[in-house]
């Protein structure tokens, strides 16, 4: 028995353990120092106060997306499509900060409302595809997806090309004014940060206390069953859908107007999907999201800082937290693997 | 465009199909037996990257091929052990296994991008090659494309006239039944996702080794998505799929060729051909106006029209079985 | 074959399914196996033919221990079973279907299975198109065809598991005539699983009864029914008086209505329900009573035809639509088509309410789901997930979540898998509707209950409805014909 519950109280530290041990022998097996290398990336993520803002920076559209994914999961939906909507709000903020003049909290305003509307937008679509055409929403948003950085491909390289020339990187830098401002010389912005609570606390609310987010979990379990009590299924998918899409797509608006200032050619950088990765993590529950989002965003940081230290590959991060995530979903559920405190047959009801 | 460049283009697209079609066949096999492997994405960039780089180190393709094949069969055995024995979601678990096969192939392969290395020889079949225009389109290729013809009828062997074949078929869409009969399951979807998995990263080795020589970031990304796609408008039959495969690779084929037609077109409109075409085949074979249509049309053309365009997939797909 | 099982135990946690019986079969002899539901029939049938191990207990064949890993491995020492729903492949060829499992060759030869099968169906007296798929077949015609499968393989016993559910009245006679062909020229043994008494009165030369996991008594039939009755059942239930109810205004009217789907298609559907009605639909599966069901409840979008519901013409109406106007629709399937998985009662109880504000409150939700299960009679709390219910529990939820007042309920197999006391009271709440004008229109494969309950029946067969009895004027014979297509 005491081994048993040695077993269930270690349990969640397994996930952890393990992706740092697969990540040590590829660090080994490069002939690099493990010890060094996580050094490096802790340092990379949390060394001065710059460097904690890049993290907090990056948390904030990798939150929002998550923060959406709630929604779409909740719903039963495999929202994929989520990068492509981060690239689309990207695209449309960045669309009224090269075309539109106006003092700044005009020009904001509009910008995160253009980005949202083009999120959900995606999102919408990859819904309708659903329901309407009986395509999976993981194809559609695929699909989206891919569509949607070709647009910014053809955008950088086409109308709306620096006009010294086309790089193939990214527009020029946006104006001052259709920035958000930013803490400092940080790429943190903490308009943005209000955006991300006010958003959490909105879906938590939907989630837990409404009619709506009942019938979302409602359709998220059975989607018959949930429709033949009165819960319309393809209403509800689409708004769900649209709600992601929304928050994904101030999530980009954030990635072009703080973190970078312009849009660039992997504006999202993967952002959704690692969203998609944080909610799996936290296996769907709320409170956890913010903090496995804060962790994935220093992990990402500090491989980005490995990558420039060492020449290693930044796609370290991407290794260590997909392999956690994997690990937490093979052997997450005690119940399902047989080392949980199973109830005896005669201890049930 | 006289007829000898349109046999070239033709011939092309055999070519751009190869690897599209050994991925088709593997994954049909795998969700004929009830398994979705959604990892396949990763799968064909670890075993692209681990093909080439074993090829290049051992100076063997067979190696490579054994290799990628290996990696592939690993993916599958992840997934269907997750789904089989620890009864976690297919999807999820193939999905975090399409993220991280794309981040370890670009870590793993960080080296040897963009490195020259080995390539599948060509070899026209002899007397074959002489008929003329199917001969220079078909049997004018290498090993690996007739590889891909031979695997399709195989597969379409395998589950249509074979008795293992009834067993994996029966797997896929009556378990309980299929049980009743003396079939173990489970086993045979454990076998049959192996199998699959390894066709698929033999096809990530057919890429990196015939189609785009050599090993980049990123090298076939997109394709096992496409794949998938596929194996959903083929019906989960080889040889539509197959048929699938082929206009997927006449729109790169296609692609290069409109380039040079109309160089006035950004590239970029080409790039999203594909993916346009994975939208379309997917509402045609699944959208209500697909019904629409046939509904209109006479009595008599009805059934077959729907037996062409509307496809079922396996009852039990993606579902569990048994205790264990 | 001697075939005797001694002692057999099989919980579900606490459920004692079978608590130690012990039963002999005979060769050449046809037996009936009674019970209630939930007697524990089906889950014994199933550890004799390999489809589960006992948790305790053997089974002997001529005097030597068994134990079976699959049903494949009971037909090898001569054990068939075939299932109330038949474990075929539905999407198989007939040839592809009869094959799997046969034998061990590595190519299929389709021919010689095609030969082979059109020689034994000649044998036994069926008849099959040897050329459709198993999908394309009637439910009769699938249990004909895994009946040949279980003999070409060995079968020397032969358990069927209520063979009779679902199939029309001439292919039960073809049935019952070939299993006493079996009996007595092959000399094969025949277990008969069923509730219906008389088909073991008419079949069966012996009947064993269980009741709770336990084995009560046995008897030779034919004999009265009331002696099987008795053992059966703690006490015989008394079947309730209904009192005449006088009818009201016509709520349900089809007129020439058509609906089909690719695979079946009904026409010229012409009934009214009137306020306070109770209107039966029998019929076989997949005769078409299911599909106008679903046309009524906007399911399904008719071909032609008028639909009026409460004086409206609905043609187009969703069912969403219907449901805010006083309709409720209750589907067979339980947590496929009405529960949901891991959500709680009370969170059932709120989704179902007709009215609902932004945010929820829980707490009245919680009393009102309270009220709910005291008069349903359901055994859990609030906050117990659908699916940690038992069965009849979940037949007692579906029911409890219909609103009031409600204009018209369509229901399917409203009682299936309650035992006699759960449906009385099931019905008695959906009789005191009556007093609101509720109309109320069901199908049951119960032909039983179909007579009983209904005041007026029409009988589905192949996509065609019959004339309209008058249910106290009917009986099982006649609607027994028209089933089978009669008029």
């Amino acid at each position: 028995m005491n081994v048993r519950r040695g077993i269930v109280i270690a349990w969640p530290v397994l996930p952890i353990v393990g992706a740092l041990a697969f990540t040590s022998i590829l660090l080994m097996s490069f002939g690099s120092s493990p010890i060094e290398s996580f050094q490096a990336m802790y340092q990379g993520a949390f060394g001065d106060r710059s460097k904690t803002l890049s993290v907090l920076a990056f948390w904030i559209p990798l939150m929002l997306s998550s923060t959406g994914l709630l929604v779409t999961f909740t719903a039963g939906l495999w929202n994929i499509g989520v990068e492509g909507q981060i690239v689309m709000g990207a695209i449309a903020a960045s669309w009224i900060a090269l075309r539109v003049n106006a003092p700044a909290p005009v020009m904001i305003a509009l910008e995160v409302m253009m980005a949202m509307a083009a999120g959900a937008l995606w999102g919408g679509l990859s819904a309708i595809l659903k329901t309407r055409g009986r395509v999976h929403e993981i194809f559609s948003g695929l699909a989206l997806n891919n569509l949607a950085i070709i647009l910014t491909n053809y955008l950088i390289s086409g109308p709306w090309q620096p006009p010294e020339g086309g790089t193939f990187r990214g527009t020029q830098p946006f104006q001052a004014a259709a920035l958000l401002p930013r803490l400092g010389e940080s790429r943190f912005s903490p308009l943005s940060l209000v955006f991300t609570i006010v958003a959490f606390a909105l879906v938590v609310i939907a989630l837990r206390g409404t009619f709506w987010g009942l019938k979302l979990k409602a359709l998220g379990k059975n989607l018959r069953s949930a429709f033949l009590l009165g819960v319309s299924s393809e209403r509800e998918a689409i708004l769900a859908m649209l709600f992601c899409g929304a928050l994904a797509g101030l999530g980009g608006a954030v990635r072009v107007l703080s973190w970078f200032d312009s849009l660039r050619q992997s504006i999202s950088g993967g952002i959704g999907f690692l969203a998609l990765l944080v909610v799996m993590l936290a296996s769907f529950r709320i409170f956890w999201v913010p903090l496995v989002a804060f962790f994935f965003s220093a992990v990402l940081n500090g491989s980005i800082t490995l990558q420039l230290r060492t020449q290693l590959h930044s796609s370290l991060g991407g290794i260590l937290t997909g392999v956690m995530v994997l690990f937490v979903l093979l052997f997450g559920d005690l119940q399902k693997i047989g080392l949980g405190l199973r109830k005896k047959p005669h201890e049930q009801q | 465009m006289n007829n000898s460049e349109i046999v070239l283009v033709l011939a092309s697209i055999v070519l751009q199909a190869t690897p599209l079609i050994i991925a088709v066949c593997g994954e049909t096999i795998t969700e004929r037996a009830g398994v979705i492997n959604l990892s396949l994405d990763g799968t064909m960039l670890m075993a692209a990257m681990t093909g080439f780089v074993v090829g290049l180190k051992t100076d063997s393709l067979w190696f490579g091929f054994l290799a990628a094949a290996a990696v592939g069969g690993l993916f599958a055995l992840i997934v269907a052990f997750g789904s089989i024995r620890l009864r976690q979601s297919q999807v999820a678990i193939g999905f975090v296994l399409t993220l991280l096969g794309d981040d370890l192939s670009a870590f793993l392969g960080q080296n040897y991008t963009r490195v020259p290395g080995p390539t599948i020889k060509h070899f026209a079949i002899p007397v074959l090659k002489d008929i003329p225009i199917l001969g220079p389109i078909f049997f004018n290729h290498d090993p690996a494309v007739y590889f891909a013809f031979v695997l399709i009828g195989l597969t379409w062997l395998l589950l249509y006239r074979t008795q293992p074949g009834l067993h994996l078929r029966g797997a896929g869409e009556r378990p309980e039944a299929a049980f009743a009969r003396g079939v173990n399951v489970n086993r045979i979807r454990y076998l049959y996702s192996i199998v699959g998995g390894m066709l698929v990263g033999i096809a990530g080795a057919v890429y990196s080794f015939d189609i785009k020589i050599g090993w980049s970031e990123g090298h076939t990304r997109g394709l096992g998505w496409i794949a998938l796609a596929i194996v959903i408008f083929g019906g989960w039959s080889p040889i539509r799929g197959a048929l699938g495969a082929l206009m997927f690779g006449a729109t790169k084929a296609l692609a290069t060729y409109l380039q040079k037609a109309f160089p006035g077109v950004s590239v970029v409109a080409f790039n999203s051909i594909p993916w346009l075409l994975m939208i379309a085949v997917l509402l045609l074979v699944g959208g209500e106006a697909t019904e629409r249509v046939i509904v209109i049309m006479p009595k008599p053309v009805q059934r077959p029209l729907r037996r062409i365009l509307r496809v079922a997939p396996p009852m039990a797909l993606g579902t569990t079985f048994g205790d264990q | 074959m001697h075939i005797e099982l001694r002692q057999i135990r099989k919980y579900f946690g606490p459920v004692k399914a079978n608590d130690g019986i012990s039963l002999t079969f005979e060769s050449g002899r046809i037996y009936g196996l009674l019970g209630e539901n939930g007697a524990g029939k089906s889950t014994l049938m199933k550890i004799l033919s390999g489809y589960q191990p006992p948790d305790d207990g053997e089974i002997l064949i001529d005097g030597q221990p068994q134990r079976f890993a699959s049903p494949a491995e009971a037909l090898g020492s001569g054990i068939g079973m075939l299932y109330q729903d038949p474990l075929d492949f539905p999407p198989f060829r007939i040839g592809e279907n009869y094959l799997l499992g046969r034998n061990k060759r590595l190519f299929l030869n389709l021919k010689a299975a095609h030969r082979e099968l059109s020689e034994l169906s000649r044998r036994y007296g069926f008849s099959l198109d040897l050329q459709s798929n198993i999908d394309n077949l009637s439910l009769g015609e699938r249990q004909q065809l895994e009946l040949v499968r279980l003999l070409v393989g060995g079968a020397q016993l032969l358990i069927l598991d209520e063979p009779t559910t679902g199939i029309s009245a001439e292919q039960k006679d073809v049935l019952f005539e070939s299993i006493l062909r079996l009996a007595r020229e092959e000399g094969k043994t025949v277990i008969l699983v069923s509730h219906k008494l008389d088909e073991v009165q008419e079949l069966c030369g012996h009947a064993y009864v269980l009741q709770r996991g336990v084995f009560v008594g046995e008897a030779s039939v034919p004999c009265l029914n009331e002696t099987l009755v008795e053992m059966m059942f703690d006490q015989v239930p008394d079947r309730r008086e209904r009192s005449p109810y006088a009818l009201g205004e016509p709520v349900l009217e089809l007129k020439d209505l058509t609906v089909s789907t690719y695979r079946l298609s009904v026409e010229n559907v012409n009934l009214q329900v009137c306020a306070g009605e109770v209107f039966g639909l029998a019929g076989l599966e997949g005769s078409g009573q299911r599909l106008v069901l679903q046309a009524c409840a906007g399911l399904l979008k008719p071909e032609q035809g008028k639909i009026s519901f409460d004086g409206h013409d609905v043609r187009g109406w969703g069912y969403h639509r219907l449901q805010r106007a006083g309709m409720a629709y209750v589907a067979a399937g339980r947590l496929e088509e009405g529960l949901v998985a891991g959500l709680t009662l009370s969170e059932h109880v709120i989704l179902a309410q007709p009215e609902h504000s932004f945010l929820v409150d829980w707490t009245s939700a919680r009393k009102k789901t309270e009220a709910r299960i005291e008069k349903y009679r359901i055994v859990g709390i609030p906050d117990t997930t659908a699916d940690a219910l038992s069965g009849g529990n979940q037949q007692r939820l579906l029911f409890a979540l219909l609103n009031d007042p409600l204009k018209l309920i369509l229901l399917e197999h409203p009682t299936r898998g309650l035992d006699i006391r759960s449906s009385d009271w099931i019905w008695e709440l959906l009789y005191r509707r009556r007093a609101d004008g509720t109309a109320i229109l069901f199908m049951s494969a119960d032909l039983d209950e179909v007579i009983e309950r209904s005041d007026r029946i029409a009988v589905f067969s192949g996509g065609k409805m019959s004339r309209i009895v008058d249910a106290r004027q009917t009986s099982v014979d006649e609607l027994g014909h028209l089933i089978g297509g009669q008029v």
